[in-house]
């Protein structure tokens, strides 16, 4: 019982065994002694809420934000004490932030909520009492077995059962989980595979033990006890039978299968995990600010209670015969009356931290990541695929990165692998046009040879490759060497996973492959680039591979078909860094092909040219060149015997399967015999090159972390701009014990100090890396910070997140950003600050745990330069104006407290406290906020010093943020004062001699704050389109209109006419308007002449830049009316404008438009480094 | 073909100047070469515009008379004397005599102007049932709760007009002689006691209850006066136009004011032989003294000003205008050094360069 509630409770996981026990079909063991195993069914939630518990829990969940729950507390002291201003001025901007964004996450929860119940109720098909039920997908038990047709998703885990191939094999593609597009093949249990109808099924007894569900999508371990006959075969399974809910069946008709993971356990919902929370440098010190607000609230309020009852010692003071107290008040107790003052005093300057400031920041954020994706400059049109914002929270962090970690393959390079070179037995070749050169002494005859392998459609016809001059002379040789490149171009085009796709046929057991089937037809589908490289490159020699079907390989040599057996694969895992096949020759012969990087298969070696080919392999890497080495082994039966034994137990083992199949593989893979090896060239991206160099120039240091070898590495560095030949380049590789490395990293931080003039480039390597940061972290990053470009390779993807982490918790906390494109870099794109996933050929998976996601390196550019930096301009002075607008707004209600006794008299209107931050001036700061562009996209990036402008949060600064806060305060000061000398002795201000009140005096504060707040924002932009004119202009008018509005009517529910005609009265005095008009300029005047002078005596470089670039501008009026590319929506309203003003003819237009089309074209010659001044930065 | 294509072509965004961020926009800079011409001209348009105010400003008059009756101020004292406890205090009359060497240009305007009277103290101005005043019936017979406590009286019978701001109605009243010859006889100049009050307030903000047959005072039945009043509210005055809620004293008084010294407007003088003014002579205002003002060290006074376009004599306006235009010419001559010698550094910068 006890337990039982435990396990509700979450305390005690609920099961307790490390296996599952599957009953195929539910048919449990007829004696009783078995308690079946409770699964939960196969419903997929996503949704959070539910339709009862929405509004408590979404309540709840808004309400631990901070500034949410200071509302509400002020709020509820609203509605609890006496205070100034109803409840309503804080209740409704609240209520209208809380619905809004329960509204947001209420349709939200409901689109999840549509697609749970469509997944969940899809229909499939059961294999139930003998029959095939049709039923809904959430229905599926775990033991179920399954029928899925082609084309369909896998609703549920499902172990293979069957396929209506007789092998029982399927073909799956896992796009929508990993992103490989690749098609795979899963196999079924031999016993199983016969059961190709429901009857035959019905007739299986079997039970599957396996593994409890976790989250890895490549693991599965289990095992499959089928009875037969009276006798239990065990049968191993592993990933390969395992279908995963969200993969799709392809070129297969149906497959049966048996739900072993249901609903939330399965895979692909133990992956589905909420994105960690990053939080951006502008929102912690927007969390400061907030902080230093509160201060200044909090001591305002305490400075007013205390002074308040200063005041009121004296009587006359207190309770003036004009102003009687009641009998309540005149005896509440002391203490309760001062904490209600207070509290009260608190409710009247709370406006001085915004609500509106998340709302609006929010929105920004939302609203202006859509510009990263509808930038043509970030949308790669060979894969059509644009910019793609997966968390809008980190924009303006884009600005501030100090720290690029960029992994090699398929970041700086294509990731599009060309065959170049090969090394056979110890002989180098290039392919050249489809056919191999032998490097080294050239034959003179060369072009006698071109007729061969020239074209693949030849190739049938082609006599053998050898027949070329190039790789001998004398026929002995040539047979010899016929006999060496055939095992390498086998042992390429059979040790390997790539799957080839039939779009003709349904499915590969219709027979096998037609010989007429030229290669140029067909298409590989690797999980690697490189293996499909060299298939690509056997089959441009000559060795096509066909296809596999069932357990064999066909390849056609030279237009012979032969038939391999395969027997085992030995896959491919980072640990072992190679891979093998076991093959049986048609002779009859067993082989064994290896294949993995030099480090893994040398070492294994005991024939081969082992040494020539080490050379070979160092020279290939020092090009950039991606090896592999290629070796054989041939396997007497005997030998398989113990191979195929070893491997089958530690296959099926059910505890530490791993462990056993490393060291089954470890005795397999030995006593090889050398190939050769192979080079394949990965190609740099566009422009990567200038791309470094410019991250570099704006202060960015770059840091490339791979996994490749050391020497591919430096080259690769060295030819994408990250190194330099000038560099002095100090390594730290190969260190074998903690003293080494110590005495290793002293010795180059000494060279660094001696040598402070040269530039330095660092290297190290994952072991060195990791002796290094167990130790000497501090030392190792004192080097690391001197360098101005560093290479870890042989990288770990752990250790790669490390070293981001290493950098990021150093003294500076830099920002940092990593990209990457593949699953390796998945843990330090979530490590990084800000997170980029290259939507590259390895998949998605990267894109997908980035928080943006590019198609190109090279887009990096634009993607910090440009948009990071207007975001982060936008946002910080976005915070730093509602800060000063709410300093603006409240600071007079204080002051006003020292001319009415510390009554908590409101200087303003109720409604105009609740709309100053809602309706009249939240448009123009959020238009500014998403339109701005203080300098023109193209000078940001051809120019990335200008980057340094913004860097180290500068415009947040303290300073800065003063400067903001105390113009605030002077401003309300002017406001303030100004209308109390306006007022004077209180003499009349209209020409018919009648007198103003109270609320005339707030409304005059009110109006003069509006409008000077408005131009403050009007002062900060420095891009007018018509949007903006719109807006700035549009809340000043519509505050006017609507003051005329809300004045001129008695409103019949309310119980307050303070108002009524008060602003009327108010503009009817041709005082005030002069009192307007002098209050504003002096306000901006400061300002302007503060601009002014900064401008001029430390001109920042953006502003440098900004000068240089005016002539480009266009006119004030040009932009109010010119504002569209002849969109017809608003071709109404330019006509109007047109006939107002009269200048916006279409030819203006357009000469306007075709002046500045160069300017703006899209394939804009970026980064044209050599116009750089370098003198600047 | 043709179909992946346009399939590609639909992930491409699109091609607008709102999408690609270049709407046409006016790209201003804060230079020197733009900010010096503007703050010339603004510092010029300034100045001669506060020579404008000062100049109107200054051409107003306006005449004052402290009333409180502090002891040894004159007339007024005796009374001032006698109000040292709460209201009502016992009618008193003193007067104020100055006489006028030259025409006080019409038309004048009469205030009386209170001092460390806290009409802004959120206790008092909450205290009004706007409701009331507007005529509403059911709202007469129960004013709200903020105005308590002048919200019933002892007895329970609700108060008309209700609340702390009604209660403490100013309620000196003010008559002005004038002796056009020496010695001659006093005339009574006439005081306009209409237009003091908004126009909306008298007309549409305040009402009186519907009449009961023909009679104010039978609207007001069931309710009582407040209790600093000496007389209820619908025998405020005798003309009927002006009496009950919308009598114009009231109205102006309703108006609360925004800092702890005010002036009301008592009257205007603008009829028979004073529209153009008050000619030159020798005049005296009689005050009937009630208002007791020296419990919380607060003033009276009593004003007599002309008006212009601008309202009241107030200088202000006119000299910061000077100031600000001053300050602007000032900054532009600064930063017109400024600009020529860094343009210069510039030059010699770049030149060694």
């Amino acid at each position: 019982m006890w337990r039982w509630v435990r396990q509700q409770l979450g305390f005690d996981p609920p099961h307790q065994s490390d296996t599952r026990t599957i009953y195929i079909a539910n048919r449990f063991p007829l004696n009783g002694l078995y308690t079946p195993q409770k699964f939960i069914d196969n419903r997929i939630i996503s949704s959070k809420y539910t339709v009862w518990n929405f509004v408590p829990k979404n309540l709840f969940e808004q309400f631990r934000r901070v500034a949410n729950f200071y509302f509400l507390i002020i709020f509820l002291v609203q509605l609890m004490i006496d205070t100034p201003t109803s409840p309503i001025t804080s209740g409704l901007p609240l209520f209208f932030v809380i619905t809004v964004t329960a509204i947001k996450q209420g349709y939200e929860d409901w689109l999840r909520h549509n697609s749970d119940n469509e997944v969940n109720g899809a229909p499939v098909y059961v294999v139930r009492s003998g029959g095939l039920v049709k039923t809904r997908s959430k229905n599926i038990r775990v033991g179920d077995i399954v029928r899925i047709a082609k084309d369909e998703i896998f609703p549920a885990d499902l172990v293979l059962l069957s396929s209506d191939r007789p092998d029982g094999s399927c073909h799956i593609t896992t796009a929508s989980l990993d992103g490989e597009t690749n098609l795979k093949t899963h196999v079924a249990v031999p016993e199983t595979t016969v059961l190709r109808t429901v009857a035959n099924l019905d007739t299986l007894v079997a039970v599957i033990e396996c593994q409890q569900p976790e989250a890895d999508l490549y693991r599965f371990m289990g095992r499959m006890i089928i009875t037969q006959q009276m006798e239990e075969i065990v049968r191993p399974l592993g990933p390969e039978s395992l279908l995963l809910r969200g993969a799709r069946l392809k070129n297969t008709k149906e497959i049966f299968g048996v739900a072993v993971y249901t609903g939330m356990e399965t895979k692909m919902a133990l992956n589905y995990k909420s994105k960690s929370q990053k939080r951006s440098t502008v929102e912690k010190s927007m969390n400061t600010f907030l902080i230093i607000y509160l201060i200044i609230l909090i001591s305002e309020a305490i400075i007013s209670t205390i002074l308040k009852y200063t005041w009121q010692t004296e009587e006359k003071w207190d309770e003036p015969w004009y102003n009687q107290k009641t009998e309540h008040q005149r005896n509440s107790s002391k203490i309760l009356r001062f904490i209600s003052d207070f509290l009260a005093f608190l409710v009247l300057y709370n406006f001085i931290i915004p609500i509106s400031l998340y709302v609006t920041v929010e929105m920004q954020k939302f609203l202006g990541s859509f510009f990263i994706g509808w930038d043509l400059d970030l949308y790669h049109e060979e894969s059509g695929q644009k910019a793609q914002v997966n968390t809008s929270d980190l924009n303006e962090e884009l600005g501030q990165v100090e720290y690029v970690f960029t992994d090699k393959t398929g970041t700086l390079t294509e990731n599009e692998m060309q065959f170049r070179e090969c090394s056979i037995n110890g002989i180098k070749y290039q392919e050249i046009n489809g056919r191999l050169v032998s490097e080294g002494p050239t034959p003179d005859s060369s072009d006698g040879n071109l007729s061969y392998l020239s074209s693949f459609s030849h190739l049938n016809n082609l006599p053998h490759l050898t027949s070329s001059s190039s790789f001998g002379t004398s026929p002995e040789n040539e047979t010899q060497l016929i006999k060496e490149h055939d095992l390498f171009f086998k042992a390429v085009s059979l040790c390997h996973t790539v799957q080839i796709s039939n779009v003709q046929t349904d499915g590969i057991g219709d027979g096998p492959w037609q010989a007429s089937l030229a290669p140029s037809q067909l298409e590989y589908y690797a999980s690697s680039p490189d293996e499909k490289a060299l298939v690509e490159a056997a089959a441009r020699i000559g060795v096509v591979f066909i296809g596999s079907y069932e357990e064999t390989m066909e390849v056609k040599i030279l237009g012979k078909l032969e038939q391999y057996k395969l027997l085992h694969i030995l896959e491919f895992d980072s640990d072992r860094r190679r891979m093998s096949v076991i093959v049986q020759a048609p002779s009859g012969e067993k082989f064994l092909f290896a294949k993995g990087a030099e480090s893994s298969i040398l070492p294994t070696c005991i024939g081969g040219e082992i040494e020539k080919t080490r050379i070979h392999v160092d020279e290939f890497a020092l090009k950039g060149l991606r090896t592999l080495c290629m070796a054989y082994r041939q396997l007497t039966s005997k030998e398989y015997e113990v191979i195929n034994r070893r491997l089958f137990e530690a296959r099926t083992a059910l505890q530490q399967r791993e462990e056993k199949l490393a060291n089954a593989f470890q005795f397999i893979e030995k006593d090889l015999i050398l190939l050769g090896a192979t080079a394949v060239e990965d190609r740099l991206q566009d422009k990567v090159r200038e791309t470094i160099e410019a991250l570099r120039m704006a202060g960015i240091k770059v840091w490339v972390l791979t996994g490749d070898k050391h020497e591919t590495a430096v080259s690769v560095s060295l030819s994408c701009g990250h190194f330099h030949r000038t560099m002095n380049i100090l390594e730290l590789i190969n260190q074998k014990s903690d003293n080494e490395c110590a005495e290793q990293l002293r010795q180059l931080a000494r060279r660094i100090t001696e040598d402070h003039v040269i530039q330095h480039g660092l290297v190290v390597d994952g072991t060195s890396l990791s002796l290094a940061l167990r130790e000497h972290e501090k030392l190792f990053m004192d080097v690391c910070r001197n360098c101005s470009a560093v290479l870890c390779c042989r990288m770990a993807p752990l250790q790669k997140a490390k070293v981001i982490r290493l950098i990021k918790i150093s003294p500076e906390k830099p920002i940092t950003l990593a990209v990457g494109d593949g699953a390796n870099d998945v843990s330090m794109i979530q490590e990084a600050h800000v997170g980029i996933g290259i939507m590259g050929k390895e998949g998605r998976q990267a894109a997908r745990n980035s928080d943006y996601a590019i198609a190109r390196f090279k887009f990096l550019s634009k993607l910090l330069f440009v948009h990071g930096h207007f975001y982060y301009i936008r946002i910080a002075t976005l915070v730093q104006y509602f800060f000063y607008k709410n300093v603006c707004f409240i600071t007079p209600q204080f002051l006003y407290q020292f001319y009415c006794l510390f009554s908590q008299q409101t200087l303003y209107d109720s409604v105009y406290l609740t709309l100053y931050n809602i309706c009249f001036t939240s448009l123009p700061i959020l238009i500014y906020s998403l339109l701005e562009q203080h300098i023109n996209p193209h000078v940001l990036q051809n120019k990335p010093t200008l980057y340094r402008d913004i860097s180290k949060n500068r415009q947040l600064s303290m300073t800065n943020f003063l400067y903001w806060t105390i113009l605030g305060f002077s401003h309300a000061f002017i406001f303030f004062f100004g209308s109390y000398f306006l007022m004077g002795k209180d003499t009349s201000l209209l020409g018919n001699g009648q007198m103003f009140g109270n609320w005339t005096f707030g409304s005059l504060v009110f109006t003069v704050m509006l409008i000077t707040v408005t131009v403050k924002m009007a002062l900060e932009t420095h891009f007018w389109t018509w949007i903006n004119h719109f807006v700035t202009w549009g809340s000043i008018i519509f505050y006017f209109v609507f003051s005329l509005f809300y004045g001129g009517i008695l409103w019949p529910f309310s119980d307050s006419q303070n108002m009524y005609f008060v602003f009327f009265q108010l503009l009817s005095s041709g005082s005030v308007w002069f009192a307007i008009i002098l209050m504003v300029v002096m306000c901006l005047f400061l300002d302007i002449v503060k601009k002014v002078f900064d401008r001029h005596f430390h001109p920042t470089n953006t502003e440098k830049a900004q000068l240089t670039e005016t002539n480009s501008s266009i006119k004030c009026l040009d932009s109010m009316c010119c504002f569209s590319e002849g969109e017809t929506a608003c071709a109404s309203v330019g006509r109007m404008l047109e006939r107002v003003i009269g200048r916006c003819s279409p030819t203006h237009v357009s000469r306007l438009w075709s002046a500045s089309d160069p300017f703006y074209t899209n394939d804009r010659s970026i980064l044209t480094l050599s116009t750089m001044d370098s003198s600047t930065c | 073909m043709t179909w992946s294509a346009t399939a590609r072509g639909a992930h491409q965004p699109d091609n607008t100047a709102f999408t690609q961020q270049r709407l046409p926009a006016w790209q201003p800079l804060l230079s020197a070469s733009i900010t010096l011409p503007l703050f010339f001209c603004a510092g010029l348009a300034f100045i001669g515009l506060g020579l404008g105010l000062y100049y109107s400003s200054n051409a107003i008059k306006e005449l004052g008379y402290d009333y409180t009756g502090n002891p040894g101020t004159g007339d007024c004292s005796l009374c001032g004397v006698a109000d040292q406890d709460r209201a009502p205090p016992p009618s008193c009359r003193c007067a104020w005599n100055f006489s006028l060497p030259e025409l006080f240009q019409g038309p004048v305007y009469l205030y009386y102007e209170l001092t460390k009277f806290y009409q802004n103290n959120r206790r008092y101005g909450v205290s009004r049932d706007d409701a009331q005043l507007s005529g509403l019936q059911s709202a007469l017979r129960h004013p709200v709760n903020e105005c308590f406590p002048y919200q019933f009286s002892a007895k329970g019978v609700p108060i008309a007009p209700c609340g702390a701001i009604a209660n403490s109605l100013f309620n000196d009243t003010f008559t002005l002689w004038h002796q056009r010859l020496p010695g001659g006889p006093y005339v009574e100049v006439p005081l306009d006691r209409t237009g003091i009050a908004w126009w909306t307030d008298y007309h549409i903000k305040f009402h009186n209850p519907p009449l009961v047959n023909g009679s104010l005072a039978l609207a007001f039945k069931g309710t009582t006066r407040p209790p600093n009043w000496p007389v209820p509210v619908y025998q405020l005055s005798p003309d009927p136009n002006n009496t009950g809620f919308i009598n114009q004293d009231f109205v102006v008084w309703m108006r609360t004011a925004a800092l702890p010294w005010f002036r009301k407007l008592y009257a205007r003088i603008r009829q028979g032989n004073y529209s153009a003014g008050l000619p030159r002579g020798n005049y005296r205002v009689n005050i009937t003294y009630n208002y007791p003002v020296r419990a919380f060290d607060g003033h009276k006074r009593i004003i007599l000003s002309n008006i212009s376009w601008m309202g009241g004599k107030n200088p202000f306006l006119g000299i910061a205008y000077l100031v600000v235009g001053s300050l602007c010419i000032l900054t532009g001559f600064v930063m017109l050094v400024v600009y020529i010698r860094y343009q210069d550094q510039n030059d010699e910068a770049e030149d060694q360069e």
